[in-house]
This record gives structure tokens, sequence and C-alpha cells, in this order.
């Protein structure tokens, strides 16, 4: 288990009836890239807002990081980062506010904070923005500003939620740049998608069908199974069958 | 006109849909008249107060007698010293003290007069001042039975409330308030919320590039919410009369003309905010800040006009609650007949007409 | 005469140029593709399409009015999918398409054919809540309210944001069968794959139209030969091409890397003879058709470099 970033083993949350996550098992090893994949409905952000320390399971169990999700879930939400489509910064702060924040809510020290700040926004070729407010940046720039910050308290894991919906394709590349950097340097990367080229850059993925892990392995490994030569098509072939989907 | 009823269908499946809108449209009325009803008597009865004589003289023990048999205070046992008044006073079994001294009677007959001490636990200020009124009262009462020609050489100051409310009866008062208050709330807020959740939803767009006039909207929002505040209205005069029992003194049909006027100001400023605005919260905070606390504070309701400052005086003169107040007090409580509301009417009735006009010109029909 | 045309359409907010100078047509009858990521300026098209939005610069014309002039004239011609599929959430699907029936002076019999193949698919759901339906029921729910009134001109903005892969591809097919209805459809969408599906397309990006033309066409104009590479370790092998003299773009496309060569004349052996000198294990290369996304990346590269704007790539 030490060198697992996540493992879960029949992890479960039902609301009444409905089992939104249905025992699903899987590892993550340390410095992976996982493609966390599935339609909408599937019930991929609910096991994420377990996995973040969010949310309780109803049965089963996981740990992140090596924290047990069920009595440790405020040293897992230290040890992570987080980023989403629909939030990741204050649109009236500065750049530098942004970080600013987020690094102090992770306990970064100011110090360090300063001299990191000033990295990141030369890295990214903000330096100039650095003091505008986060509101007048293009959604590109935001996107990839907003895994920067997820990052900057070294996390052991990033967890991605549909970071790259709707930004521009070189946009998005960068990105991925980005993520793979963050791979080599030790870090976790949890990322979900809808972009099934993306899929491709992962190490494994596991594709979520009403609820359950339908397949799990690296995508030369799932386009083999299915006998497809895209993980569209293994993906459509999955998800086809879902009964969630149409309803 | 077919579409225009298919719209307002809609409206009310909305309405009847929502449970906090349900909650806040029949709900509040209900909760509020009974609240103001039985709980918030503004009167004070019961109060507990303890009485140290110390003098026993004719005097003293007549005016405790007379303390004691006012339905206002309820005499708990006499106090040991200062130290027992303020530990009485910090757990609440008795909010005043009264102390004769040592030579009461006597006193009385000196140049200078006799004292009483009265103590009045002001933590609670509205309840000390009516309190030591009381008091005054009572000590002034026995004042002109000894001596019926003399003049008194202190003031009374009653309270407003006191003085009309002859009949014991705080509930009157504060229905035409609650009534004002309610439209307000369901034709101001419910409307400005309803058209500001077309927007938010993004149905606004579809019905704005649709053959449906974009006015036409406008009126199908308010008309549910006309409807919806006239049946409000019926249930608070229901209740009042059957479970408060007040009685309605003037004309109903003049109560029912007049209501339609005032809320068709709310309605028409309920639109004009939701064109102010692309939030639901936005216009409900507005709705309730801008509209609500003002028609508490400044209409005459809570608190009378004519102690507030000119300012507030002037402001409360652009309010329409504050003419509709006037109003319903007149022809609900006091009977009266048109003649006497003509003017507030004529004022009411401008209004009206006025923020319909600027709420329907105003209209965006377009985004911004 | 077109169906739609924009004529140098420039939309501000404030100082924020959305749309600039843009200008295209689309004919009648025709399924017109608007492709470009968020923020490109693609709603705002919409909203002064739809006559929501007044244009700073600018004429349009949808089915001879203009758009601002007649705009009641158009309301009462178009069908309109704004973003987030505008339903009522808490009406039933019977009751939404009822509702939008009676507003358009229709009814849902009236032009029943017309929503048919689409109208069975949710019929099942009929006294569901629209709030509680899955995003692809949601999708076909308002493009039913939208042709309810037969339109002469659909606009459906982004339609398929959202909504899962299978039912996405269902959508499609629903707007391909509508086309032999003779209505004119002008559909925007992120994804890139879509545009395919597309008589024509216009590209965009940061309010501007970088071509318009049709999708195969498109792909032949792509200037220079395209291929595809894929190796063991491909992180590693993007990194060293990247920094490679010959090599003028190399993005990373899935499981394989696209490269162009700055020289004109070039095949696979070159790119084979540039790749070893990285030493990359399993090395494939092969030519390959290029995409609408290859075409995208490319136009965009070039609009970055005609602003010099500082995030330019090439890839590298």
């Amino acid at each position: 288990m030490e060198n697992k970033a996540i493992v879960c083993k029949d992890l479960t949350k039902q609301f009444g009836d409905f089992k939104a996550v249905d025992k699903i098992s899987f590892e993550v090893s340390e410095g992976e890239i996982f493609g966390f994949l599935g339609a909408n409905g599937a019930g991929k952000t609910t096991a994420m807002r377990i996995l973040c320390g969010l949310s309780f399971p109803t049965s089963g169990e996981a740990t992140v990081a090596g924290f047990d999700v069920y009595k440790q879930q405020e040293k897992i939400k230290k040890n992570i980062g987080y980023m989403s489509q629909k939030f990741s910064l204050y649109d009236n702060l500065t750049i530098l506010e942004n970080i600013e924040f987020y690094g102090g809510v992770y306990g970064v020290s100011r110090p360090e904070i300063k001299e990191r700040s000033q990295d990141l926004v030369k890295t990214l070729g903000l330096e100039k923005e650095a003091k505008k407010l986060v509101g007048g940046l293009p959604l590109g720039w935001k996107q990839k500003l907003a895994f920067s910050v997820a990052v900057f308290h070294r996390p052991k894991i990033v967890f991605l939620d549909e970071p790259t919906g709707g930004v521009d394709p070189i946009t998005r590349r960068q990105f991925w740049d980005m993520i793979y950097e963050a791979s080599a340097n030790g870090i976790t990367v949890f990322v979900t998608t809808h972009y099934m080229d993306e899929a491709e850059y992962c190490n494994r993925i596991s594709i979520m069908v009403d609820g359950r892990v339908e397949a799990i392995d690296s995508p030369a490994g799932l386009k083999n199974r299915f006998n497809t030569t895209s993980m569209d098509e293994v993906f459509y072939e999955l998800a086809r069958n879902a009964k969630r989907a149409a309803d | 006109m077919k579409r225009l009823l298919a719209f307002i269908r809609k409206e009310f499946y909305h309405v009847f849909r929502d449970k906090r809108t349900l909650l806040i449209l029949f709900g509040l009325p209900v909760a509020q008249i009974l609240l103001f009803g039985f709980a918030l008597s503004s009167e004070v009865k019961n109060i507990g107060i303890a009485i140290q004589d110390n003098s026993h003289d004719i005097h003293s023990e007549k005016i405790t007698r007379k303390i004691q048999s006012s339905d206002y205070f309820h005499v708990e046992n006499p106090i040991l010293d200062y130290k027992d008044v303020e530990n009485r006073f910090k757990d609440g079994s008795i909010k005043c003290a009264v102390i004769f001294p040592l030579n009461f009677g006597s006193e009385m007959q000196r140049p200078g007069g006799a004292k009483i001490q009265v103590i009045a636990d002001a933590s609670d200020p509205n309840t000390a001042t009516i309190v030591t009124n009381y008091l005054v009262a009572i000590v002034g009462d026995y004042q002109r039975e000894l001596n019926p020609t003399a003049k008194l050489n202190y003031q009374i100051v009653p309270e407003l409330r006191h003085l009309y409310n002859e009949q014991q009866n705080g509930s009157l008062n504060f229905i035409p308030g609650v009534i004002a208050l309610i439209f307000m709330i369901v034709s101001t807020a419910l409307t400005s919320v309803s058209v500001v959740r077309e927007k938010e939803l993004g149905t606004m767009e579809i019905l704005l590039v649709s053959p449906f006039k974009p006015i036409m909207v406008l009126i199908a929002k308010a008309i549910p919410y006309l409807v919806l505040s006239l049946i409000n209205f019926m249930l608070i005069l229901f209740l009042s009369v059957y479970i408060l029992h007040v009685e309605i003194k003037g004309s109903f049909l003049l109560l029912l003309a007049e209501s339609i006027l005032f809320i068709i100001t709310c309605l028409s400023l309920g639109l004009l905010i939701s064109n102010v605005t692309d939030s639901q919260q936005t216009a409900m905070l507005i709705s309730m800040m801008g509209m609500m606390i003002p028609t508490l504070l400044l209409t005459g309701f809570m608190f009378p006009l004519e102690s507030m400052p000119w300012i507030f005086q002037v402001v409360s003169h652009i309010l329409p609650s504050r003419y509709y107040y006037t109003i319903v007090k007149a022809v609900m409580l006091k009977g009266l007949g048109f003649k006497f509301v003509w003017k507030e009417t004529l004022i009411l009735a401008g209004m009206a007409v006025f923020l319909l006009t600027i709420a329907l010109k105003k209209f965006k029909i377009r985004l911004s | 005469m077109p169906s739609v045309t924009l004529n140098n359409i420039t939309k501000k907010y404030g100082d924020f140029v959305a749309v600039d100078n843009v200008s295209f047509e689309v004919q009648k009858g025709e399924l017109f593709g608007l492709i470009g990521p968020d923020g490109a300026g693609k709603t705002s098209i919409f909203r002064v399409l739809t006559t929501l939005l007044i244009a700073e610069e600018g004429t349009a014309i949808v089915e001879g009015h203009d758009v601002v002039k007649d705009f009641q004239e158009i309301r009462n011609k178009v069908g309109y999918m704004p973003g987030k599929f505008s339903l009522y959430q808490d009406l039933t699907v019977k009751e939404n398409l009822n509702f939008f029936a009676t507003i358009f002076g229709t009814t849902i019999e009236e032009n029943y054919d017309l929503i048919k193949d689409i109208y069975d698919q949710i019929k099942p759901f009929n006294n569901r809540r629209a709030g509680k339906l899955s995003g692809g029921m949601k999708q076909k729910l308002a493009l039913c309210c939208a042709l309810i009134h037969k339109p002469e001109v659909l606009f459906l903005d982004e339609p398929t944001t959202g909504v899962d892969v299978v039912s996405r591809s269902e959508f499609w097919e629903m707007l391909d069968k509508l086309k032999k209805q003779q209505i004119t459809i002008v559909v925007s969408t992120p994804y890139m794959d879509e545009a395919k599906l597309c008589d024509r397309i216009a590209l965009i990006q940061n309010g501007k139209i970088m071509k318009v033309d049709q999708p195969q066409e498109i792909i032949n104009s792509f200037p220079k030969p395209l291929f595809a590479a894929k190796a063991k370790n491909i992180y590693k092998l993007l990194k060293d091409l990247r920094t490679d003299t010959e090599i003028e773009s190399c993005d990373a496309f899935g499981e394989f890397i696209h490269l162009t060569l700055k020289s004109e004349t070039g095949n696979e052996e070159t790119i084979k003879a540039i790749a070893e000198k990285y030493n990359p294990e399993n090395f494939q290369v092969k030519k390959i058709q290029p995409t609408i996304e290859d075409s995208f990346i490319r136009l965009m590269r070039e609009q970055n470099n005609s602003e010099e704007f500082k995030g330019a790539s090439n890839g590298k």
C-alpha cells in the first residue's frame, strides 16, 4: 500500500435506493496519470467527491495519499489539489492575490509563496498580467493558471474535473504539457475528461458506467480488448449499453 | 388571448410546484397574523414588581394596594436590599422595584414633596418606559384622589397605542401593516423573482425570440400574482375576523378596490426591479431590503411617523405603502368612507399608473 | 438569396471585442457549423442573429429581414435553442412542449411530422418533469420545442455541450434528417470532430473568423503534408522533436504526434531520419490526412503570430 496514491475497494455511495457509485475497486500508483472517464450520470463526480474527502461513502474502503476516507478527511484535503472546469479562481482578485490566497489556505509559508509565485507567473509568461484581475483573462489562460495554483502547494495528488472543457485546442495541449510536467515531478494526476484524445495521454484509464467501473487498463490495452483503433470507439461501445444515459 | 392564458397557466404550475414559494405565499400571512395576534402584543401585562415599604403609612399602603390591584403588575415578594434588586433583575423575576422611604407620608406635606424611588430594568428600554409610565400614572391617580382640584406638576406621557387602544385589543393596529407587508412580499418580491428566474434559466431568451409580444410576458407574469395577492388578502381578513375577532368596520368593497390599486403598484415595482438584475437572489434582496424594510419602518406601522426625524418623514411620502396603510386603517378600523380617503386614493392611483407605465416601457426586449 | 448574412459585424462589451468584423453567409437548407472554443464569440453572434443583441457595427439579414429594423419578423420565423437547454425544469415534457407550441401560435399536432422522430424518443417520459431528465433527453426536448412551429431557420447554440457521447451522435443524425425539410440550421460547437458533419463550417477564434468553407475543402487546403508519429515514450518524443530546427509544428494528438516540416518537400523517411537523432523506442511514422482540428490549430497559430500574441507556440 505504500506507494499507491489511491486505493479503493468496493467503494459504494447510495442515496436511498439509488446506487450512484456501486462497489468500485481500483488502485492508482504514485506519479501516474490516471484518466477517470464515464458519461454524465455514471457516478464520476460522486466518486471524486469521496476521494477528495468531501463526502462519506456508504460502504467499502478507500485511502487517498495513504489517508482513510472515513476518518482522515481533513488530512486528505491537505494533501491534494483540486481544479474543475466550473470553478477555479476568483475573478475579482488579481493573479497574485489568487496565488497568495490558495497558497495560504494550504499552509505554504509567506516567503515561499512570494518566491514561488514569481516563478509561476514567469513560467506562464504572465508577468505583465500578474497584478490584473483574473476575470479579464481569456479562458485558456485561466485554466492554465488554475492548474498551477492547484499544484502550488506541491500536493501528492491533484484531482482535475474536466479541466479542459470548452478550451481551444492549442491551450488544451499546453495544459497537458503541464500535466506531464507535474507527473514527471512525482504528482499523481487524477483527471476526468470528455475528450477521447486526452484519454490517450493517460497511463491508465477507468470507464464508469451506471455506477460501476466497467473497464480499467492502459489506452492500448483497452483498444486491444475492444478491437478498435480509437478510444472514441471504446467509449462508445461501453456507453451505448448504459441504462442511465438513456433515462 | 389563448397564448396569454397558456402563459398564465404555466405561471400557476410554477407557483404550485415550488414548495418555497408556496410557503411564502400562504404560510407567511398565517404565521404573521398569528404571531402578531397572540404573541407580540406590545402591551405589557403581569410585570413582576417588588415593593419595599419602609414607611407603612396610610399613603404608601394605599399606593401599594393600587399597584397590587392593577392588571399590569404582578407583585412579588418585597426586596431585601439593593443587591437583591440586582439579582432579581438578572434572573428576570422582577422588572421594576418601588421603594417608599422612611417618612413617606409626612414628607408629603413638606414643600419639596415626598419621593418614591422607582428602579426599572432598562435592558429592555421599551418595557422600562412603559412600566415607569404606568407607575407614574398610578401615583398621579392617587394624587388626584387626594386633591381633586390641584394641578399636577409633572406630565404623564402615555404611548400612542395605549391611548388609542381602549379596548385592550392589541391586534387591530397591526393588521393593516401586515396586509401591506404581505402585498409587498407576494406582489413585489415574487413577481420580480419570477421574471428574473426566466432570465437565469435562459427561457427568457426563447420567449423573446418568439411571436409572443414582450409586453405580454410582463402581463402574464403579473396576473397570477395579482390573483394570489387577493386570495391572500381574503385569507388575512378571514383570519382576522374569525380568529382574532376583529371586525371590519368600513366597506369591504372599498377595501378591495384600494387593495387592488396597491397591488398594482407593488406588481409594477416588482417588474421594475426585475429589469435591473439578472440574478434571482439580487431580485429577492432588493425587494426585501428596498421595499419591505421601508414599509416596516416608515409607514407608521411599527413606529409613529410623527416622532421620526423630518428626513424620514419626507421619504415616507414617496412610499406607496404609507398611503395604503392610512387608507386601510381608516376604512377597516375606523369605518370611514371614500370621502375621507380620496386624497390618499388619488395619490396611490397616480403612483400605480406611473409605475405601471414605466415598468412596461422599460422592459428590455433584448439582452443588454 | 442566402438565408442568413452577416456583414462586418462587430460586437463589443465595454472595451472587450467579442465579435470582430465577422462576415459570412448561410444558404437556404444548409447545415452550417460555427466551430470554436468558449469565448470565441459564437454565442454573441447567435444573439445578434436572433435579434437579442445589437451589434456596434455591421449589418445582418435573416430570411430577408434586417436584425435591427425588422426584428419582430425574424422572431416570428426562427427557432432558437440557447445554451444550457433552457427548459422549464418543473414542467413536464408534455407541458413544456404544449407551452412553447401555444406561444408560437401552433399546436403539437400541427407540425407533428417534423418532430416525430425526435419526440418518439422522449415520449415515454411525457409526464416526467424536465428537471429530472438526463442531458440527452433535455437536448431532444429542447430541440422539439425549437422546431415545433416549423421555423425557417434554426439557431442551435452549443446543443451538444455537456451531453454524453452517445446522445451527441444521435443529435447530429437528427439534424441531418431535418435538413431534408429545407430548414436552414446554424449550429455552434466547440467539438472539432463534429465539424465534418456540417455542409459548411466557419472556424472562429478570438472573435474573428479564420476560415469559412466546406469541411473537406478546409482539409484539402492544409498547406503542408501532415505526418503522424509515435514512439514508446510519447512525451519524450514530443519534447525532443519540438527542439528540432527542421520541425515546423509538433502537437500531441492522442497516441500520435502530428507534425509538419519546415521544408515543402519531405516524407516519412525525412522524419524518421530526424527522429533517430533522439533514439526513440518503437518509432513509427506515416503520412495522414489532416483533420479539422489540425487546420484549426494551424489557423490559430497564424492568427496569433500576426497579432504577436504572447501565448503563441508552435507546439515548441
